[in-house]
């Protein structure tokens, strides 16, 4: 393999493993914070137990995305030396901002948190979480502008061959930017939904297998205490039943939230990049019709191949245009204008090194863009029709004791992340073979491109990425062992894992030193948290 | 025309030396949790010191990166992809370094400790060791051809300027990780980090003190030399400082060390921010890497609002943890066990009759 492929493989799989983390960060914080405000608001303790239980993991989550987010920042420069050339007069700009105005807020504010417990007045170490929450937010508005520019580059002239921003206006508020904005914050509200209604549905279960939880003949839950469980009293039903409950409206929210924002992304996409588009369906003849299942060999790439089984006429001009009888261009149609517009051969250029005048291929890898789609849709979908079905069967304030639905519960965390997953392989992959894609249409600004053959560093050799990839993959995939590992030790202990007190009442650091009031203000010398 | 260009060149430069700064100290406690702590409590004691402010120091190097990026696009490209090998180093380093601060007491296990306990040592080194040599690189030259790739193979960056600059960040951290505990611990740990201070202070010092001379040599400019003359002064300061127990006025003749002397550095490389060693035609300067006025005035307000937005809401966090922590403090990790019932109480009978 070329440089090119490894450095392309390297930021597939540090970005999408950095994305297992994201959306858990942003979704969990915002969840952890409407708990903790709900419990200054009711004084009820549940909610505090709920925080300081979802604060817990959401911590040993977040810590990762923390560590791994930084290889993000370094890795334009060292792998992709001639794309930050390229673009750095725009894309640096939202970069820098994404570090000065979010991560600082993030990180200072989250530290205060951490530590604040007791120390802090508590309105304001409230204050804390809510202003980190919102400093993980604003990092995801100004990464997606920096990556929306490289879908639709918007807000610059070319100058001696670089584009230069000219209206920053046009940069923070590309239409792209804002659409995926709202798409990638429901989809973290998903993840974060479906992991507090798998988790709390666990310890539902656990609660009625351990006979500490009972239903009497309509099938209402009679909650109980276990004496020899440290933890296990009768708000520790509370704890879960709400957590579930919230964690399922969430996801529901979250889904129709999604939908709607992947609609108007998926309009944009139609206009500003057709190709990725028509890839998506494997659509390469024009029509109206959307695939629901295409089979052949999708990665022959002349199209020659695919058999389309079953089509629902009409629905792609729909999801395009909001009306059933538009044709929408199939791959065929798309190829020869992309040729006459940008060319059929890559230019004779030292930079595409042995590529160089090699004939350019349009369409994306089909297989990646086809199924990506409806990985993302379907794995959404799912999740936020579990969650309503979870709603029903937990109506009478407990779970079933059956363990497959439990193991399913829990197995279900997963499909949101793999729709997030999804989702940004298939938008990535979509947009090859540009690193920064034209937009055909008059939205973009012309000829603004970028072919990804042309972004690699070309003092960079294969060596040094395949020392990279190998040494950062080995890293990644043992931190994730351990993150996973640590995950479940806090689950499987319950409540008592982040509050060691419950598990000793009255000794030190319990319920009466006002830690457990939302008044209770300490700022003694003794740290409530420490390392 | 060049006012903007210089103006974040200046910028750069106090991104950089606040995460110093900064930094600094928490890469230097890193580094003593092998070397410096006795045993469990004090290892707690020096990791807790760092705690609720480790991260947001080290937020000033994304952000220098960020920043590089956004206004010397071409210095950043160019810096970056010519040390590949080093930064992978460095962000392997941050990675276990981050990880373990927030693992290292989620596992009660000696193995457990003991493995995070290196990650953080080994990490904070390496990461103090490769920023420092990747510092140095950018003020001594890396062999670049006119594109401003690095030509030689992936270890043609190599010089004793890296292995410099590399031991000059070390021995600053830990020098400033000694100064900070005598500032921030009480009992045993305390009056150990004066010590530390007082018998390591020249040596440690030293590697900067030569960076700065041979940038200065090869630059000649008399505000660099004057700048290394006034560091020397606040060396010896934070040296009767600390001999005296004056620990914050160490702490802070300490910092005045690192930002004169970073100050003597990039002042004499200046207008170059990365020279060619192969044709001085080709070298870096802040001019031909910049951004255009456009990008840089819109970063300029940025900078305005943001920098004093972050130095005010970071002093306010070390105001709120202020005090003065020593092993007494420290509440007794607690362990816990899964919350499920004994193997036996599993069967159906158990449950009705646990709701009873």
């Amino acid at each position: 393999m070329e440089a090119l492929d490894i450095a392309r493989w390297q930021f597939g799989i540090v970005t999408v493993y950095h994305f297992l983390m994201v959306p858990l960060t942003i979704g969990l914080g915002a969840l952890v914070a409407i708990l903790q405000t709900t419990w200054h608001r009711t004084g009820r303790e549940e909610y505090l137990r709920a925080t300081k239980f979802w604060g817990k993991l959401f911590l040993i989550n977040f810590i990762m995305g923390v560590a791994t987010g930084i290889v993000q920042e370094f890795q334009f420069g060292m792998a992709w030396s001639e794309y930050s050339r390229f673009v750095g007069d725009v894309f640096g700009a939202p970069l820098a901002m994404e570090s000065l105005l979010a991560f600082f807020v993030e990180s200072t504010f989250l530290g205060l948190w951490i530590f604040g417990w007791k120390r802090l007045p508590a309105k304001i170490h409230l204050a804390c979480l809510w202003i980190a929450v919102c400093g993980s937010i604003l990092s995801a508005y100004f990464i997606l502008v920096a990556n929306s520019w490289m879908q639709h580059p918007v807000g610059v002239r070319m100058v001696n061959g670089h584009p230069q921003m000219v209206d920053a206006w046009a940069v923070f508020t590309n239409n792209t930017a804002l659409v995926a904005f709202f798409h990638t914050i429901t989809g973290a509200l998903a993840v974060a939904g479906g992991f507090l209604l798998g988790i709390a549905w666990y310890h539902l279960w656990r609660r009625r297998r351990d006979g500490i939880d009972t239903v009497d003949a309509r099938g209402h839950v009679i909650v109980g205490e276990s004496a020899t469980i440290p933890g296990r009293d009768k708000r520790d039903h509370a704890v879960w039943i709400k957590s579930l409950r919230i964690g399922a409206v969430v996801a529901m929210i979250a889904f129709a939230g999604s939908a709607v924002s992947g609609d108007l992304s998926g309009k944009l996409m139609f206009e500003q990049q057709p190709m990725k588009m028509a890839a998506a369906e494997a659509a390469c003849h024009d029509g109206t019709s959307f695939s629901v299942l295409s089979v052949g060999d999708l990665s022959s790439r002349d199209c020659s191949k695919v058999v389309a089984v079953m089509e629902i006429p009409g629905l792609l001009s729909f999801l395009a245009h909001n009306d059933f009888t538009t044709d929408i261009k199939g791959v065929n149609t798309l190829v020869p204008e992309y040729q006459a517009k940008y060319g059929k051969y890559l230019p004779d250029d030292p930079l595409y090194g042995t590529r160089a005048g090699q004939e350019i291929n349009y369409v994306p890898v089909m297989p990646v863009t086809y199924w990506g789609f409806r990985m993302m849709i379907g794995f959404g979908g799912l999740a936020a029709l579990a969650a309503a079905v979870a709603l029903w069967i937990t109506r009478k304030g407990t779970v079933p004791q059956a363990k497959w639905l439990m193991r399913l519960a829990l197995f279900g965390i997963l499909a949101p992340f793999g729709a997030n997953a999804a989702g940004w392989i298939f938008t990535e992959m979509g947009r090859q073979p540009f690193v920064v894609a034209p937009n055909p249409s008059m939205s973009g600004v012309d000829q603004v491109f970028m072919f990804t053959a042309a972004a690699v560093s070309p003092g960079v050799s294969a060596g040094e990425m395949v020392f990279s990839l190998a040494s950062l993959a080995t890293v990644y995939a043992v931190l994730l062992v351990v993150e996973v590992v640590l995950l479940v030790k806090y689950i499987r202990g319950g409540t008592v894992s982040a509050m060691p007190e419950l598990a000793h009442p009255g000794g030190p650091g319990g319920k009466d030193d006002g830690g457990t009031h939302p008044g209770g203000e300490g700022g003694g010398d003794v740290l409530a948290f420490a390392y | 025309m060049d006012f903007l260009p210089t103006l974040w060149f200046i910028l750069i430069a106090v991104l950089w030396t606040g995460y110093l700064f900064l930094e600094g100290f928490d890469l230097g406690v890193g580094m003593l949790m092998k070397t410096f702590a006795r045993d469990e409590k004090e290892r707690r004691l020096l990791l807790n010191t760092v705690g609720p402010v480790w991260d947001g120091n080290e937020v000033w190097l994304i952000t220098a990166g960020g920043a590089t990026f956004a206004a010397f696009p071409f210095w950043y490209a160019s810096l970056f992809s010519s040390l590949y090998i080093p930064l992978v180093f460095v962000l392997l380093a941050l990675i276990f370094r981050a990880v373990a601060f927030e693992y290292r007491g989620k596992v009660h296990s000696d193995i457990w400790r003991r493995t995070w306990d290196w990650a953080i040592a080994v990490g904070s080194f390496v990461a103090a060791f490769g920023i420092g040599a990747m510092l140095a690189l950018t003020t001594t030259g890396l062999p670049l051809n006119a594109n401003g790739d690095r030509v030689g193979g992936p270890f043609a960056w190599f010089t004793w300027y890296a292995v410099l600059g590399g031991l000059a960040l070390v021995g600053f951290c830990l020098l400033q990780a000694g100064a900070f505990l005598a500032l921030k611990t009480d009992g045993a740990v305390r009056h150990r980090a004066r010590r530390l201070v007082g018998r390591w202070l020249v040596p440690a010092l030293l590697p900067m003190a030569a960076w700065a001379i041979a940038v200065a040599l090869q630059n000649g400019k008399a505000f660099s030399w004057a700048l290394i003359a006034a560091a020397v002064l606040a060396a010896a300061a934070a040296w009767l400082a600390n001999r005296k127990d004056r620990e914050g006025l160490s702490f802070l003749s300490l910092g005045a060390f690192l930002v004169l002397g970073s100050t003597a550095i990039f002042s004499a490389t200046f207008p170059v921010v990365l020279p060619s060693t192969l044709n001085s035609a080709w070298n870096l300067t802040v001019t031909n890497a910049s951004s255009s006025a456009y990008t840089l005035g819109l970063m300029t307000i940025v900078a305005a609002v943001g920098v004093p937005l972050v130095l005010a809401y970071q002093a306010w966090t070390y105001w709120i943890f202020r005090k003065r922590i020593s092993i007494t403090h420290l509440p007794d990790p607690h362990d816990f066990a899964p919350a499920v019932g004994p193997a036996s109480a599993t069967g159906k009978g158990v449950a009705a009759a646990g709701g009873a």
